[in-house]
């Protein structure tokens, strides 16, 4: 088999939009549920919904700039919808509401009765909202080669789009280590740890969820515009099994820290591709299909996930002396 | 005319790409886009010329005798397809000429397809059909897509489409109720997994899934009766509630590993079932029963005898276990454990074996509502259960988490929404409805409907 | 005036108020009037009338179920009363937030220690301030904005330490401690912010005997330097070596009220206590033998109390 291949179609999507996606989805996430303790189960609603806002806007004719505020504010006013009334009950309601809304943001995206705007279940194809993206681009229109990998400059999945995704990528990092060791980070660690404490000492913890939640959804928009800048927008591409990876990927890196939602998706992203490719160059083509290979990919996905927690709770950057002590 | 003639140009600038009639196998650096021109109700169209332009270049192909034309590509991005009219068969014009070119959104490691039809002047004016993950590759992978949701959602059972002779309020009521029932007795098991020990199973509609696949297999590859398959696989669940308990939950207490984090093992064994089972079945449906049954006419009504022995099995099931929960020691045992389990293990129940069962009860339950919801919705599928999952998360938490009967009727309010929303709603937008009125529930009475209060804040 | 004379005056003014429930304080920190909260029925708290007399220790006890934690969580704003009003320091807290108590100057600790397990003792003292700017979520990312008052908090935090012999352990997570020191912990972060009023829910409970004179010690400490004290106690031994007045609770209502001496020789204390028919006195030691049965009964009181708090915060908002 060729490894050289092999490791460059790793690499590939190692630094690819789909591991930038992720990764800013998962540092979301890891505002809702590392630091705060809430169990956000539609981080793909966020995400569809960053999408989705920021294509239609486009194909309405918004400015790049309008499309990205738009995506934004679409997610916050989400945050706000699922929080206001959950936030304030237990963490369980708030698991099943996420759920749930994302599942139904999911479902009226593709319904055939908004086919004019989101384009049903076939979605909106790239052409009708990449071009702002990609005007804004600096560079000429070829490709270029860096080390073994060559790209487009401009189109689809792009240096310029992985430039902009790795550079979100960074500031969502650098607020993130500003804010986890601020007082306001300190007050969303005591709520995560035992809100009703929190609440005695005079903190209103309820606004203090709802800024995480929205500011992490936020972050989830944001990787919902990358992933769809790299294809097109399709409501059945961000469903449910987007938000079970984040998660993964999110424990795989380690919840709490600054860089583990992206080591974790650096990891998942190229380990996938590693074991798909590896069983594809290693299993004859008559013994398990293309499909059969990756299956067996999320197969291992999912056993991984368990495994996570079974063994390495804290996952890759945690802290293990923080998860001896159980909290509950 | 009829000239098969392929025609191989690469212009990118360095992408090569190369279009021929092979078959084409879709892998990390490669797409698939396969295009079909047919003439409905005729057949294929051969040597229609066609152009794919796009990321990885310009290429031009010829379709073969089988209407077929498939292109490699190099690169993921939008693609236009051209058809040259002038190519087309004497006498027959492109149905949807407003189409022509389209554009396709093609992924590295996925297949695109393209059906173009082509029909008699007259009848010409929208309908070229696009199927984005289509053709004869189609891999739905769940977790980078659930194009294969797309097709169970979409599935409906008999009972809710009124044939001739029926009301469609009534009609449609029924199937609600019979639908609800069905769910509450596929969720109950999730509610007592919650309510004996906080754990929200979301590989719960795996189970019924399972029970689904079992019976699937019991049928068709080993050709035992309906009854007979319906008890194996009722066992089949038992036996896997058993084994996930004692190889995976009960360890996982005994280490003390907390609620949540038990909440996310569910989550990645419900990963890995799911892909286990589309690894084991395939994505296309897997009818328990091949052939409709034959329907009665009650009344306003119409029903399968199917629908009508499924209901009765899952009443008699959902009155035994209410039985047993309330009248009989292991019921009490669970119900004490429910409550507290701290208290429970302090008066002398054996609060591990208490779980165990049910967990196995949980297992068996969600199976037994799999055959049945299968024979309801007249197949299975891979994610059958899973796309059910949600639907009864909603029963439970409209009922009440941790209280059985609140579960029972959760499911009826479920079911009956789910139905009757098709009134004012597009058909796909069935299940949404359902999780729209869980939420509201819960913004106004968040302990559910019979659920006592819990606590809050 | 300095705090001792303060707390002698207050005592010396107690002294003259008649022992009724109920009874008006001449310098009440918190008054309480016509509160009720009732479960499925039954009556949890149903307090008529009370005030609490301001820089002194009030012990609040009574027998299983007589709603004195539930009194705390009503007070506090962590449970809503079905009726009733109740003013602190001048300021009516009836459906006020939990939060909102707390700014207001009355801070409460838990019956089971809330230390937040997975940040250190000092981050846990640190919570506890207040005008900590760096809270807002946008201030927070500018540094400078809250540096200042941080360095403030932080040497606050290290004398509040200090005092609780806490800060060797400074950069421990908080649930490496020992039950009583994370009761210490509780209540030093609760004084971070200068309450005037603090209730504490069963100090003692759960507390190495130990470490029980050097709590009793801070509680006092407390009092005498300008605190008042609110709190639920189980141990009869620390309510009369501690306390200044005693209220008693039974079945919701306030029984007795008195200095701790008087209200336990009351014969419808003892009554309340251990029925009609006991003869023994609360006040005599010998009931401190029995410090089993009454152990026995406070633990079975605080899962009763626990799973009234959890009912009880089903309706909060």
């Amino acid at each position: 088999m060729d490894f050289g291949q092999l490791f460059t179609n790793v690499l590939n999507e190692m630094l690819g939009p789909t591991a930038i996606a992720y990764a800013l989805a998962a540092i979301g996430l890891n505002i809702h549920f590392g630091l705060t303790g809430l169990i956000n189960m539609g981080q793909a609603g966020f995400m569809l919904l960053g999408a989705y806002g920021f294509a239609v806007a486009t194909v309405q004719g918004a400015p790049l700039w309008l499309a990205f505020v738009v995506a934004i504010a679409l997610s916050v006013v989400f945050a706000l919808l699922l929080g206001l009334p959950t936030l304030k009950l237990r963490g369980d309601y708030l698991a099943i509401v996420t759920i749930a809304a994302a599942e139904i943001v999911r479902m009226i995206g593709r319904s055939t009765a908004l086919t004019d705007v989101t384009g049903g279940s076939e979605g909106l194809t790239g052409n009708a909202f990449k071009h702002t993206f990609q005007d804004a681009s600096p560079f000429p229109d070829e490709r270029w080669t860096l080390g073994p990998l060559t790209l487009a400059t401009n189109t689809s999945n792009s240096w310029w789009l992985r430039i902009v995704g790795w550079t979100l990528v960074l500031l969502a990092c650098l607020l993130v280590w500003r804010l986890i060791r601020s007082p306001w980070g300190r007050v969303l660690k005591g709520i995560r740890e035992d809100e009703d404490a929190v609440r005695a000492l005079g903190k209103n913890v309820y606004g203090y969820k709802l800024q995480a939640l929205v500011l992490g959804g936020v972050f989830g928009a944001l990787g919902g515009i990358v992933f769809v800048l790299a294809s097109s927008v399709q409501a059945d591409s961000l469903g449910r099994p987007v938000t079970f990876n984040t998660w993964t990927i999110l424990l795989l890196g380690g919840a709490a820290t600054v860089l583990g939602p992206v080591l974790g998706s650096l990891l998942f992203w190229g380990a996938l591709v590693f074991v798909r490719g590896f069983l594809r160059g290693i299993v004859p083509a008559d013994t398990l299909s293309v499909q059969q290979i990756e299956q067996i990919g999320w197969v291992l996905v999912g056993l991984t996930l368990m495994a996570l927690i079974v063994f390495r709770p804290q996952g890759i950057l945690g802290d293990k002396k923080e998860l001896a002590i159980n909290a509950r | 005319m009829l000239a098969l003639l392929t025609a191989l140009t690469t212009l990118g600038v360095a992408g090569s790409a190369q279009a021929a009639t092979t078959p084409c196998s879709p892998d990390d650096a490669t797409a698939c886009l396969n295009v079909t021109v047919t003439v409905p109700g005729t057949g294929p169209v051969a040597g229609a010329a066609l152009t794919v332009e796009g990321e990885a270049g310009t290429l031009e192909a010829t379709t073969d005798a089988a209407g077929k034309a498939a292109f490699a590509l190099t690169a993921a991005g939008d693609y236009t397809v051209t058809v040259d009219e002038g190519t087309l068969p004497a006498g027959t014009v492109l149905k949807d000429p407003a189409a022509n070119p389209a554009t396709v959104t093609v992924a590295l490691g996925r297949s695109a397809g393209r059906i173009v039809q082509v029909v008699p002047p007259g009848e010409a004016g929208g309908g070229a059909t696009e199927s984005p993950t289509g053709g004869a590759t189609t891999s739905p992978s769940p977790g980078a897509s659930a194009d294969a949701d797309a097709g169970a959602e979409a599935e409906a059972s008999a009972e809710a489409s009124a044939g001739p002779g029926t009301n469609r309020y009534a009609q449609l009521l029924l199937a609600g109720t019979v639908f609800g029932v069905l769910l509450a007795l596929a969720s109950l098991g999730a509610n007592l997994i919650y309510g004996t020990t906080g754990l929200s199973n979301f590989a719960h509609g795996e189970l019924v899934t399972l029970g689904g696949m079992t019976a699937f297999m019991a049928v068709q590859w080993w050709h035992l009766p309906l009854w007979l398959a319906i008890v194996v696989a009722t066992v089949a669940g038992a036996a896997a509630g058993w084994l996930l308990n004692t190889l995976l939950f009960a360890p996982l207490r005994r280490r003390g590993v907390g609620i949540t984090q038990q909440m996310i093992v569910t989550i990645g064994l419900s990963l890995a079932l799911l892909s286990a089972f589309l690894f084991a079945f395939g994505a296309q449906p897997a009818p328990i029963v091949s052939g409709i049954s034959q329907r009665m006419q009650l009344g306003p009504v119409q029903i399968s005898a199917q629908s009508l022995v499924s209901v009765a099995v899952a009443l008699v099931v959902l009155a035994a276990v209410a039985f047993t929960l309330a009248r009989t020691r292991l019921g009490r045992a669970t119900r004490a454990v429910s409550d507290n389990p701290a208290l429970a293990a302090a008066t002398g129940i054996k609060v591990e074996s208490v779980i165990s069962r049910v967990w196995v009860a949980s297992a068996a339950l969600a199976s037994l509502g799999g055959v049945l919801l299968a024979l309801y919705l007249n197949t299975t599928r891979f994610n059958f259960g899973s796309t059910l999952l949600l639907l009864m998360f909603a029963a439970i938490t409209l009922g009440g988490l941790g209280s059985p009967l609140g579960a029972v009727l959760g499911a009826l309010v479920i079911g009956l929404v789910v139905e009757l929303s098709t009134l004012v709603l597009p058909n796909d937008m069935r299940y949404a409805s359902a999780l729209v009125i869980l939420i509201l529930v819960l913004l106004l009475r968040p302990q559910g409907i019979l659920g006592r209060a819990e606590r809050i804040g | 005036m300095p705090a001792k004379d303060v707390v002698e005056q207050a005592r010396r003014d107690l002294a003259h108020v008649p022992r009724v429930p109920g009874v008006r304080k001449p310098d009440a920190v918190l008054v309480a009037d016509g509160v009720r909260r009732s479960f499925g029925g039954v009556n949890a708290v149903d307090v008529e009338h009370l005030e609490v007399q301001k820089n002194v220790i009030t012990a609040l006890i009574g027998p299983n179920g007589a709603g004195k934690t539930t009194f705390f969580n009503l007070m506090t704003g962590f449970d809503k009363p079905d009726t009733g009003t109740w003013v602190f320091d001048g300021t009516p807290l009836a459906g006020v937030a939990a939060s909102r108590v707390a700014k207001a100057g009355m801070v409460r600790t838990f019956q089971l220690t809330k230390a937040l397990a997975r940040m250190t003792v000092l981050d846990n003292m640190r919570l506890g301030a207040r005008d900590q700017p760096g809270e807002g979520l946008f201030a927070a990312l500018v540094k400078p904005l809250w540096a200042a008052r941080e360095r403030e908090i932080t040497d606050k935090a290290m004398s509040l330490l200090e005092r609780f012999k806490l800060d060797a352990k400074k950069d421990d997570f908080a649930g490496s401690l020992s039950g009583g020191q994370r009761k210490l912990l509780e209540m030093a972060r609760a004084l971070m912010s200068d309450p005037a009023l603090v209730m504490l829910d069963e100090p003692m409970a759960g507390v190495n005997p130990a470490l029980t004179q050097s709590l009793l010690g801070h509680i006092t400490d407390l009092r005498d330097s300008g605190t008042s004290v609110l709190f639920v106690e189980h141990d009869m031994h620390m309510v009369r070596h501690i306390s200044d007045w005693v209220v008693v609770m039974a079945q919701g209502q306030v029984v007795a009220e008195g200095p701790p001496s008087e209200v336990m020789a009351d014969q419808a204390v003892i009554d309340a206590y251990l029925g009609a028919h006991h003869d023994t006195d609360l006040g005599d030691d010998a009931l401190l033998d029995e410090g089993g049965v009454i152990d026995a009964e406070a633990q079975a009181e605080a899962d009763a109390e626990l799973e009234d708090t959890e009912k009880a915060e089903g309706t909060a908002p």
